[in-house]
C-alpha cells in the first residue's frame, strides 16, 4: 500500500473515534474507554475487548460537564466527561480512570458519579513510589482490581498466556510506534507534523494488531525512501497533547519538521516495553515502574533535573534545533516542571517557546504568529 | 533609478502600510484604523500607493505582516511575522537596540534584538490584559478617548491600584472606583501602572536589556511609557513612526528579499 492511502487511512480513522466504536460495536466487540496516563490496555485485549483511548476532544465544547468539573480542571478531563454525557461515548461497555494527576485523581468520582449506573468505572490508583518491591506489589495490587473488574465487564477469564500474548501485540506496536516517530523525523517532506499526529492518533482507536500492521507496512515504505535533504527547520514537541490539525499545519505551512517528541499523548507513553515471559500481572507492573522522564511521574533524584536533561538529549539525538512546549491550560504538573525544563534548555543554548493551549481553542493566529516567528529565530 | 518595496502591516485594530525606496528611505505611510477582516488593508494599500504616486507593479517586492498577514496572499509576495518585523523596524530607527516591546491592539511581544536580528522573544499569553484593547475597554468606561488617557493620567494626584489582570474583571474595579467617586485621572494612571506591571513581568522573562525601544500603538500613551520606565528601571525609546514599526520592519525585509532574489 502507498504512503499516501496509508496515511489517508490513519487520517480517517483519527478524526472519527466514534464511527470507531461504532464499528466495533457491529462487529459485536466490547469497547472499554482508557482516559490517561498508564493504563495498561493489555489487559482490555486479553479480555477479548477493545481498549479506545479517550484525550478529550478537538472539537467539542464544555458544557454539561461544567456541572461536575472545577473551573481549574484541564479540558482533556473535561471534554472526556462531555463526551461521556452528550452521548458521544454512549457505546463503551465501560470505563477505566487512571489518577495520576490531580486532576484525574477527583475527576474519577467525577466520572463515577455522572455515570451512576450507566457505565462501570474501574479506579485505578498508580502508586507514587512505583520503583520499590512494595511499590510495584501495589501496582499488582491496582492492576489485579482492573483485571477482575474487566472480566466482569468482559464475562471472559483473563489468563496468563492470554495476557502474556497482549504484552507481545502491545510490545510490537510500541516498537512499531518507536520506530514511525524516528523515520518520521527523517522524511518530513514525506510525513508532515499533521499526519505524523494522524498515525500516532489513531493508535488510541484501534485495535493495535491492526495499527502495527499499517505502521509497519508505512515504515517499510519509509525506510526505503532515499534519505531527505530537509531545508527547513526541525523542532522537538512537548506536552501533555498537541494532536489539533489546525495547530499542526501551522508547522507544515512553517516548513518546521517535528524530530521527536516528549509528549504523553505520544511518544510518553510508547517508551517501555514489558516483558513478554514470567508473571505477567509482575510484568505490567515492572513496566510501570521501569517509566521515566515524565513530570507526572514521582523521581526521588528530581535535584538531579534529569528529565530535562533527557529532553535536551532528545533534541540534541534528533537533530532538532529547538523545542516548542504546549503547554495545556491548568496543567499543574506542566507548569510546575517547566521552569527546570526552561533553565536545562538554556543552559544548553536551545531555544524554545511555550505555547498556552487547550482543546476548545479554534483559532491559533497567536500560535501561527509565534511558532512563524520561533523559525526565523532557529 | 530607485529599488521601490512595500511592507503592510495588518494589525488587529489597524492597517500600516511604508513604502521604502532602496530599502532606506521612506516614501509614503498609510494607516487606516481598523485591522484584519475589514476594508482597512486595502485602503491603506490604496492611500500609500497613492500619496507615493505609485503602482503595484512598480513594488520590486511587497511583504504582508500581522494578524492579517495570511489574507494577501494574492497581494503580497510574502508574509513573515510580525515579530520578526518589529525586531527589524526597530533596528532600523534605533541601531543601539537589544530590547523591544510592542504593545498591540490583542497581544504583547518583548524582542531581544541583536545586530538589528531578533533572537529571542515573549508573548503574552492568550488574554487581552496588557494590551491595547485592555485600555480600549478602559476608555469606554470611563468615557474618556482612548488618546487622551495619557495626558488625563499624567494629571493623577492619588494612587489607585487596578489590581486584577483580567480585562473583565480590571472593569469591574474601573466601575467600582468610579460609582465611589475616585477622579477618573487617577483611575486611569492605575490601568497605565498595571498595564507595566504586567508587560514588566513579561519583559523580565527574556531580560532587559538597554536599549529599550516601545513600538506600536501604545507607545504613544506617554501614561503606560512613563509606568513601564519606572517598572523596569530604564529609559525607554519611542518614536513618531511607533505604529508604522511593524510596516517598516516588513518593507526592509522586502528589500532584504527583493536583493536576494537578484543573486
Amino acid at each position: 500500500m502507498s504512503i499516501e492511502v496509508l496515511l489517508k487511512e490513519f487520517a480517517e480513522i483519527s478524526e472519527h473515534p466514534r464511527r470507531q466504536i461504532q464499528a466495533f460495536k457491529a462487529e459485536g466487540k466490547k469497547v472499554i474507554g482508557v482516559l490517561p496516563y498508564y493504563a495498561p490496555e493489555e489487559l482490555v485485549y486479553a479480555a477479548g475487548m477493545v481498549p479506545m483511548g479517550i484525550w478529550g476532544s478537538n472539537k467539542k465544547t464544555i458544557s454539561m460537564a461544567k456541572e461536575y468539573c472545577a473551573t481549574f480542571y484541564c479540558t482533556i478531563a473535561q471534554l472526556a466527561l462531555e463526551m461521556l454525557l452528550d452521548g458521544t461515548l454512549d457505546d463503551l461497555d465501560g470505563l477505566i480512570t487512571p489518577t495520576i494527576c490531580d486532576t484525574l485523581r477527583p475527576m474519577s468520582q467525577n466520572f463515577r458519579v455522572a455515570m451512576k449506573d450507566k457505565l462501570p468505572c474501574i479506579f485505578l490508583a498508580h502508586p507514587q513510589q512505583r520503583k520499590p518491591a512494595f511499590g510495584i506489589q501495589f501496582t499488582m495490587d491496582q492492576y489485579q482490581h482492573v483485571k477482575g473488574e474487566l472480566e466482569k465487564i468482559s464475562g471472559n477469564t483473563i489468563t496468563d498466556e492470554a495476557l502474556r500474548e497482549a504484552i507481545k501485540v502491545y510490545n510490537r506496536s510500541r516498537a512499531a510506534r518507536r520506530e514511525f516517530v524516528k523515520l518520521a523525523g527523517q522524511h518530513p517532506d514525506v510525513i508532515s507534523a499533521v499526519s505524523r499526529s494522524a498515525v500516532l492518533r489513531a493508535a488510541w482507536f484501534m485495535i493495535k494488531d491492526d495499527h502495527t500492521a499499517k505502521v509497519e507496512a508505512l515504515n517499510a515504505e519509509l525506510k526505503a525512501l532515499p534519505a531527505c535533504d530537509w531545508k527547513g527547520k526541525k523542532v522537538v514537541t512537548s506536552g501533555i497533547i498537541c494532536d489539533n490539525p489546525k495547530l499542526l499545519q501551522i508547522f507544515d505551512d512553517n516548513k518546521i519538521a517535528i524530530a521527536a517528541d516528549d509528549v504523553a499523548h505520544e511518544s510518553r507513553m510508547i517508551r517501555v516495553d514489558a516483558a513478554e515471559t514470567g508473571d505477567p500481572m509482575m510484568a505490567l507492573a515492572q513496566q510501570f515502574a521501569d517509566q521515566d522522564y515524565d513530570i507526572l511521574l514521582y523521581d526521588e533524584n528530581s535535584n538531579q533535573n534529569r528529565r530535562a536533561d533527557f529532553v535536551v538529549k532528545q533534541i540534541r539525538d534528533s537533530g532538532a534545533q529547538g523545542l516548542i512546549l504546549f503547554m495545556q491550560q491548568f496543567c499543574d504538573p506542566e507548569e510546575m516542571e517547566y521552569p527546570y525544563l526552561k533553565k536545562a534548555l538554556d543552559g544548553a543554548g536551545i531555544p524554545h517557546i511555550k505555547l498556552g493551549v487547550d482543546q476548545q481553542m479554534r483559532d491559533f493566529g497567536q500560535a501561527s504568529t509565534a511558532i512563524q516567528a520561533f523559525a526565523d529565530v532557529l | 533609478m530607485s529599488i521601490y518595496t512595500l511592507g503592510i502591516d495588518i494589525g488587529s485594530t489597524a492597517s500600516k502600510c511604508i513604502m521604502l525606496a532602496d530599502g532606506k528611505e521612506i516614501v509614503a505611510k498609510s494607516l487606516i484604523a481598523v485591522g484584519a477582516g475589514t476594508s482597512g488593508p486595502q485602503r491603506a494599500i490604496d492611500q500609500v500607493l497613492q500619496e507615493a504616486g505609485k503602482t503595484r507593479e512598480e513594488m520590486a517586492f511587497i511583504l504582508a505582516t500581522g494578524y492579517g498577514r495570511n489574507s494577501l496572499e494574492e497581494f503580497a509576495d510574502d508574509q513573515m511575522s510580525e515579530l520578526s518585523c518589529h525586531g527589524k523596524g526597530a533596528g532600523f530607527l534605533f541601531p543601539e537596540v537589544r530590547t523591544v516591546i510592542d504593545i498591540g491592539g490583542q497581544d504583547v511581544k518583548v524582542m531581544r534584538v541583536e545586530n538589528g536580528v531578533m533572537t529571542n522573544f515573549q508573548m503574552n499569553d492568550k488574554c487581552a490584559a496588557g494590551t491595547g484593547r485592555f485600555l480600549d475597554v478602559m476608555a469606554r468606561v470611563l468615557e474618556v478617548d482612548v488618546e487622551n488617557l495619557g495626558s488625563l493620567g499624567a494629571q493623577s494626584t492619588k494612587y489607585v491600584g487596578i489590581s486584577s489582570t483580567c480585562t473583565v474583571f480590571a472593569e469591574s474595579e474601573v466601575i467600582s472606583q468610579l460609582s465611589m467617586g475616585t477622579d477618573k485621572r487617577d483611575i486611569i494612571n492605575g490601568i497605565h501602572q498595571s498595564v507595566a506591571s504586567r508587560v514588566a513581568g513579561l519583559a523580565h522573562r527574556i531580560g532587559v536589556q538597554d536599549q529599550v525601544v516601545m513600538t506600536g500603538g501604545v507607545a504613544q500613551n506617554t501614561g503606560v511609557v512613563n509606568a513601564l520606565q519606572e517598572a523596569l528601571g530604564r529609559e525607554i525609546h519611542t518614536s513618531p513612526l511607533t505604529q508604522y514599526n511593524g510596516a517598516l520592519g516588513a518593507a526592509l525585509f522586502a528589500y532584504q528579499k527583493y536583493q536576494k532574489a537578484q543573486k
